[in-house]
């Protein structure tokens, strides 16, 4: 059992993240439901995470992502964009661009040499580019959302998804799949069209090496390899970029402790 | 006697009053113009014809969260969601006539001018000829050179001097230079004392809320050629002072933790919900782009300076004056940060934010948000997502300190 003990909790529109950290900032409890802000994927997720680390209690909280603001029982609350700097610069010391494609919200983030958020940019309320934009796509084409990296890894380049709006492109996709295009080649037109958009984005801010992608979307391969071809970056990938932004949140509830 | 009226209470009263006589006025025979927010109200104060303000009439609509009636009423008229709301708000106000938010009579004439916008022109022309009445428009040329340039001064004066005509034709009365004279010079003195008041909000902390200065601004549209509008700022000016010499700020319960500009129109139907959210944060606005909107100020009897004044609206100015124009206010008023309003109304205000917020950071190092909201049309804003770019806006003023 950690002696002092800070936990991150990131809630989400489409997921809860929890990261409980000790002193030296090691991970001692982690646990991503995907459930988001309004449901019981928070009280679960810090369930799971206290279980894995062994403990009933926590020393101080920091809340983040869209349902940080209802979190009550936290000392603080952080917005994601800071959370994910923080927990970016942390494990990638040289990042100075963390990309974050999360549920509702795709940001392009530049981090300072210290971890705060030197400038960000992030996508109107429409939902293209985001994780809710291949939700989307993956129904249509009848497959999970995490079989869609695999998928779109045996298709051809080729199929345009031009329509920004999510509600267009998934008719577009319809028509696509009616004219004969395999949904392998659909796949992989769809993650090019959520690359173009976040590379659209980041030239408000500007991208500087190294590039780092945080947020749901980021597990999915294709995307971040799309996003390398677009924008001629290599992104340094992550072993949990979802669970970034709590594991920032967890290191600024570490500050408040000293 | 009785106490002094403070400027609240003489603001309140003004507006009152002048939508009132906006009902009565043309039953005692005299004209009724429905004008766009800065047009050149000079003229039409001079011929004794009513002015009102329909941007602002939307506006006050849009505040007391009237605006989707008025809005879906237009768009199953057949007008499009992007058009501007205050248009779509108005079209409609013209066949309903009756609003929460206090009533204007249909108009008699239209006094147009694009110095703010371009969506006014085909806006107003449809009302003329729905209403059948005649329309004067000022045609105020974007000015892609820093300065407005003589030509175009020449232009806009060619058509102040054929206005005159036209009021002489429709009212059949001769236009009285003499009151002309007079009405500048107030007209002047009142533009003055709306930027005095509104500089006061330089002071550290700020006298002045600057949600405020939106609800003050319904009065400098409406009334800026008038004796009671010039008083009324006067007044003001010197509460804002006072509050200013004993060090108070803009809050009784919180102090002044930061300081920024809002760029562009206000959110009406969501201004309780941005104030109280930037409040949260210890944000005061203490001003935005809207003090220097007002400030039409040139000598008597120079129709030149005149139509300079009215083509230089930091809207009809090129990029560089409008980048230049920020990076000043941010100086001026010593500003923390920058929240821009990227006003899906707007295309005009909105075209070019994203550049003037890169030059203006770049030059002063002052952080920024944009976020999407609209003037009037409730559903193009979400609150989470400004409160959201508005802490994120904390986050970096203060890695910035």
């Amino acid at each position: 059992m950690p002696e002092r003990a800070y936990m991150g909790i990131d809630i989400g529109s489409s997921s809860s993240k929890a990261v409980i950290i000790d002193r030296d900032a090691a991970i001692r409890g982690e646990h991503i439901i995907n459930l988001g802000t309004g449901s019981r994927g928070p009280a679960d997720a810090i369930a799971k995470a206290f279980e894995q680390a062994g403990i009933t209690k926590v020393d101080r909280t920091v809340a983040t992502g869209y349902g940080r603001i209802l979190f009550k029982e936290a000392d603080k609350q952080i917005t994601e964009i800071s959370c994910h700097a923080r927990g970016v610069k942390q494990l990638v010391p040289t990042a100075e661009t963390v990309v974050d494609i999360g549920g509702q919200d795709a940001k392009v983030i530049r981090v300072k040499p210290d971890g705060r958020v030197e400038n960000f940019v992030m996508n109107d309320k429409c939902a293209a580019g985001t994780g809710r934009f291949l939700e989307v796509m993956s129904r249509v084409l009848g497959v999970g959302i995490d079989q869609l990296s695999e998928l779109a890894d045996k298709g051809k380049p080729g199929v345009n998804i031009s329509s920004t709006c999510t509600v267009f492109a998934e008719s577009e996709v319809i028509s696509q799949l009616s004219s004969g295009s395999s949904i392998e080649d659909v796949a992989l037109g769809a993650h090019r069209s959520i690359a173009e958009r976040i590379v659209g984005l980041a030239g408000r801010v500007g991208i500087e090496d190294d590039v780092v992608m945080t947020g749901g979307v980021a597990l999915n391969d294709s995307v971040v390899q799309a996003v390398e071809d677009v924008s001629g970056h290599k992104i340094t990938r992550l072993k949990d970029p979802q669970g970034m932004g709590a594991f920032g949140a967890a290191l600024y509830a570490r500050d408040l402790d000293n | 006697m009785s106490e002094q009226k403070t400027s609240k209470e003489l603001l309140n009263e003004l507006l009152e009053t002048h939508y009132d006589n906006a009902m009565k006025v043309q039953s005692e025979g005299k004209l009724l113009a429905w004008c766009t927010s800065i047009s050149p109200q000079e003229l039409l104060e001079t011929m004794d014809i009513y002015a009102v303000y329909p941007e602002n009439h939307a506006a006050a609509i849009g505040a007391r969260k009237q605006a989707p009636d008025f809005i879906n009423y237009s768009e199953s008229n057949g007008y499009s969601s992007d058009l501007c709301s205050y248009a779509r708000v108005n079209l409609a106000y013209m066949d309903i006539l009756q609003s929460e938010a206090g009533n204007i009579p249909r108009p008699d004439l239209i006094f147009c001018c694009s110095n703010i916008c371009n969506t006014v022109l085909k806006w107003y022309e449809n009302i003329s000829k729905e209403l059948n009445i005649p329309l004067i428009v000022f045609d105020t040329p974007f000015n892609h050179q820093y300065e407005v340039n003589d030509q175009c001064t020449q232009y806009i004066k060619g058509q102040l001097l054929e206005a005159i005509g036209k009021l002489e034709q429709i009212t059949g009365r001769k236009f009285d230079h003499d009151r002309f004279r007079e009405v500048m010079k107030i007209s002047s003195e009142t533009s003055k004392w709306w930027k005095k008041a509104s500089l006061e909000a330089a002071a550290k902390p700020s006298p002045l809320n600057g949600f405020e200065l939106f609800n003050y601004m319904a009065a400098i549209v409406c009334a800026r050629g008038t004796v009671a509008g010039r008083d009324l700022y006067k007044l003001w000016y010197e509460e804002l002072r006072d509050k200013a010499a004993k060090g108070l700020g803009p809050w009784k319960d919180e102090d002044e933790k930061y300081r920024v500009m809002w760029d562009g129109i206000a959110c009406w139907p969501y201004l309780g919900l941005t104030y109280k959210t930037l409040k949260k944060y210890g944000i005061n606005m203490v001003t935005s782009t809207y003090p220097d909107s007002w400030y039409i100020v040139y000598d008597v009897d120079d129709l030149d300076g005149m139509a300079r004044c009215y083509s230089s609206n930091y809207v009809n100015r090129n990029l560089s004056f409008g980048a230049d124009n920020i990076v000043d206010i941010v100086n001026k008023f010593s500003l923390d940060g920058i929240v821009f309003h990227s006003n899906r109304s707007c295309k005009l205000m909105d075209f070019r934010q994203f550049e003037i917020q890169r030059q203006v950071e770049a030059r002063t190092g002052v952080p920024s948000i944009i976020f999407d909201g609209d003037q009037t049309d409730p559903r193009a804003f979400n609150p989470s997502q400004f409160e959201n770019r508005i802490q994120a806006l904390v986050e970096m003023m203060e890695s910035r300190r």
